[in-house]
């Protein structure tokens, strides 16, 4: 992959060589404008331009934000092979320039919901690493407090709505969210993840159908990671152009392993959708796990296409590439950086695993806001019941 | 001329049913005197009210269904409400329930209060992982995070002669869901209390009206008539006292029951008819107190047998008051069968008033099982 086209502004602050990276001053005018790997593919609309503008400290965080959610996904792995995590666990490596892309380009009063793919998610929306591992295994200091699982997690504080198990569901209830925004007068939009699995779910278009036409501020995500668990998108969409097929309503293709593409494609999103209705995104993206633990993920993809991608588009790399490119950081910082974040998830682990099992009080908890004094009902009725409060 | 007599009538017989109620020196859960009232209003009215001043009261209230704005309502429940409110508050849907209900459970995680209207249950099937997956469970799994004070209402329940697609009950369905609260008004005070109750209470609530008694009258007093009345959800309501045995109904079969309370008092039973209100959740202490009292139950509802509302009250009175009982519990329900169209086996298809004579009698062992 050429890097071409790169331009760089130079001022009295442009950091040097010797200065550490940790307290390096970087100037806030040291913005560097880069090229996207590949032009935008649009659909009813014309597209932004592949020129995204960037600054040092926000490529040198993109790097640290998008290593540590790899690390912290891989760290997964190992614990649900140490059956620390139980049931589902559908991990999310590979994806996270279109994580930390749009968070970047967005605000907490902006919404985000997704479906079960979520811990990245969640990390992007201000979770921390304690609550997502506690929540993985079960614990009390879990974001759900050990009630939800890997597939709900939740940070409404931070404009996350989840964490939803049922494919599809989450893009009306998105949509509701937007519906919400505009109620409100908020002027904040409402980011709507969903697979090319869920594209194909009849809801999605009746969401689309009203969203459009109440010009709800709603932005549909498309996270399209070629397979729906086992099943190709050929062989599960006759149309796999997921950015056409809202047809009157405009949509983007975006390369979704650069995360400055995927930066600028939410930017211009939400300018539009604030004003002209909804806009589908669809991230060209690759997730390196099977769709699930219980997914070895090769039984439908050759080894050489995971690591060929792993190779040629893999997001944290290229962000590497272009630090290294700019001279922003030496490689040495760089994989100190990952030495660090790997240190703090395992660190948030240790921390995770000294977390507790949830009281079984909370089983008959937050089962209604006003429970009215009702009686709720263990699988022996005679030998447990609660009085919701 | 024949209202006027009707009126002095009814407000005799109230007056000595209080009479008597004094006289018994027992007034818990029963009626509310009407003496002073001589204003009655159709379920239709009731229920248009309680949306039009919730709507004033709170402006994150606002109606979405089929036809409920320009067309004022598939059953003129919303009538006027478009013109008061406007079309932000009050919004006309495409025929797509599973998209709607999922915006609206969006809206409701966003503190917005939602009225979701489906033109009957029946529809509310294809949206129903909304209802269950979207809202029920969220503040469960969220642990706290995600409120959903949300209502789906609509008719439910059989209506007349049409067909099994669009007859079927759905009590029993959502109220063995937890994280739900599931209502089932009968009267127009039942109507205007449970549905402003429904609307202020922060969790999801299934509120199953009933198409045929939307045009029928009760009395209603000045209180149920003023703008901060709501009823408590989770409990019942003793309509009409007895000691022989307990009838327990949910909507248009609490009426059934009254009538078969007033033939059975001919024959010296006396009934005692407990309007459920609430389904979920179900008011087992009433319910069981009464059984207690009477030893005798009847469970009545027009949704499927099996599985359905007076299968879990009876399981209830088994469980909580077993020594009580001198009889099986009968159990009166819609029939097992998909529903008919034609206007005799659809007779047959649902309960009748004589049904409900016949179990009673049945359990005081005054008939031939």
């Amino acid at each position: 992959m050429s890097l071409s086209h790169l331009t760089r502004r130079r001022t009295l602050t442009t950091p040097t060589l010797l200065t550490p990276l940790l307290t390096r001053h970087l100037s806030t005018s040291d913005s560097l404008t880069i090229e996207t790997s590949v032009p935008f593919t649009s659909h009813n609309i014309d597209p932004p331009s592949r020129s995204v503008t960037t600054t040092a400290s926000e490529l040198l965080s993109f790097f640290r934000t998008m290593a540590l959610m790899r690390r912290a996904e891989i760290a997964a792995d190992s614990l649900y092979k140490a059956k620390l995590i139980r049931g589902f666990c559908h991990l999310y490596d590979g994806q996270e320039a279109v994580a930390v892309g749009m968070e970047s380009a967005i605000t907490r009063s902006d919404s985000i919901i997704t479906a079960y793919r979520d811990h990245c998610i969640f990390l992007a929306r201000g979770g921390t690493l304690l609550e997502t591992f506690a929540e993985l295994m079960g614990r009390r200091g879990g974001c759900s407090r050990g009630k939800g699982g890997s597939m709900h997690f939740y940070r409404k504080e931070g404009g996350f709505y989840g964490g939803h198990g049922i494919v599809g569901a989450q893009v009306p209830l998105g949509c509701g969210i937007a519906f919400a925004q505009k109620y409100l007068k908020e002027e904040s939009v409402t980011f709507a993840l969903y697979g090319d699995g869920a594209a194909n779910q009849g809801q999605l278009f009746e969401a689309l159908n009203m969203a459009a036409l109440w010009d709800l501020p709603a932005i549909l995500v498309c996270e399209n990671n070629h397979y729906g668990m086992g099943t190709a998108e050929w062989r599960a969409a006759k149309s796999p152009a997921y950015y056409k097929r809202g047809d009157y309503v405009p949509g983007l293709k975006v390369d979704g392993m650069d995360v400055l593409a995927v930066k600028q494609a939410s930017k211009f999103a939400k300018e539009h959708v604030l004003k002209n209705g909804p806009i589908i995104l669809e991230m060209d993206t690759y997730r390196y796990h099977g769709h699930s633990m219980s997914d070895p993920g090769s039984t439908y993809r050759t080894r050489d296409e995971i690591s060929g991608i792993r190779q040629e588009r893999d997001p944290v790399e290229r962000v590497r590439k272009l630090i290294l490119a700019h001279d922003l950081a030496t490689e040495k910082e760089l994989k100190d950086v990952e030495k660090e974040v790997r240190k703090e998830v395992d660190d948030a682990i240790a921390q995770a695993k000294e977390s507790p099992l949830p009281d079984t009080s909370e089983l008959f908890t937050n089962i209604y806001v006003k429970g009215l004094g009702t009686e709720a009902f263990g699988a022996d009725r005679k030998e447990l019941r609660a009085v919701l409060p | 001329m024949s209202r006027t007599l009707l009126q002095r009538a009814r407000r005799a017989a109230f007056a000595s049913v209080l009479e008597r109620l004094q006289k018994l020196g027992c007034l818990q859960n029963t009626t509310r005197t009407y003496a002073s009232s001589s204003k009655e209003i159709t379920v239709r009215e009731a229920l248009n009210t309680a949306l039009y001043e919730e709507m004033a009261a709170d402006p994150k209230v606002f109606l979405i269904g089929e036809e409920v704005g320009e067309y004022q309502g598939a059953y003129k429940i919303s009538k006027g409400l478009l013109e008061k409110y406007g079309p932000e508050r009050v919004i006309d849907t495409p025929i797509t329930e599973a998209g709607f209900t999922g915006i609206a459970v969006g809206a409701a995680y966003k503190e917005l209060r939602p009225v979701v209207e489906f033109m009957t249950f029946n529809f509310s099937m294809q949206a129903i992982d909304h209802i269950i997956n979207s809202a029920a469970k969220s503040n469960y799994m969220s642990a706290g995070q995600l409120t959903v004070p949300i209502v789906f209402r609509g008719p439910n329940g059989a209506a007349a002669g049409v067909g099994a697609q669009h007859s079927q009950c759905y009590a029993a369905w959502y109220g063995s869901c937890p994280g739900l609260k599931v209502l089932s008004p009968y009267s127009s005070e039942d109507a205007r209390g449970l549905l402003k109750a429904a609307i202020r209470d922060p969790d999801p609530v299934v509120f199953l009206e009933n198409e045929l008694l939307y045009g029928e009258s009760f009395p209603v007093s000045d209180e149920v008539l003023d703008s901060n009345f709501v009823l408590p959800i989770g409990k019942a309501k003793i309509e009409r006292l007895g000691k022989d045995v307990t009838i327990t109904a949910y909507s248009k079969m609490v009426g059934y029951a009254l009538k078969a309370a007033e033939i059975l008092e001919k024959d010296r039973i006396s009934a005692e008819v407990i309007n459920l209100r609430s389904i979920r959740p179900l008011d087992r202490a009433t319910i069981n107190e009464s059984v207690r009292k009477t030893n005798r139950l009847v469970t009545v509802e027009e949704g499927f047998p099996q599985h359905g509302v007076g299968a879990e009250i009876c399981a209830s009175i088994v469980e909580e008051s077993f020594e009580y009982l001198d009889a099986p519990v009968e159990r009166i329900a819609g029939a097992d069968i998909p529903m008919p169209y034609a206007a005799n086996l659809e007779r047959l298809a649902v309960p009748q008033i004589e049904d409900i004579v016949r179990a009673a009698k049945r359990t005081c062992y005054r008939s031939v099982p």
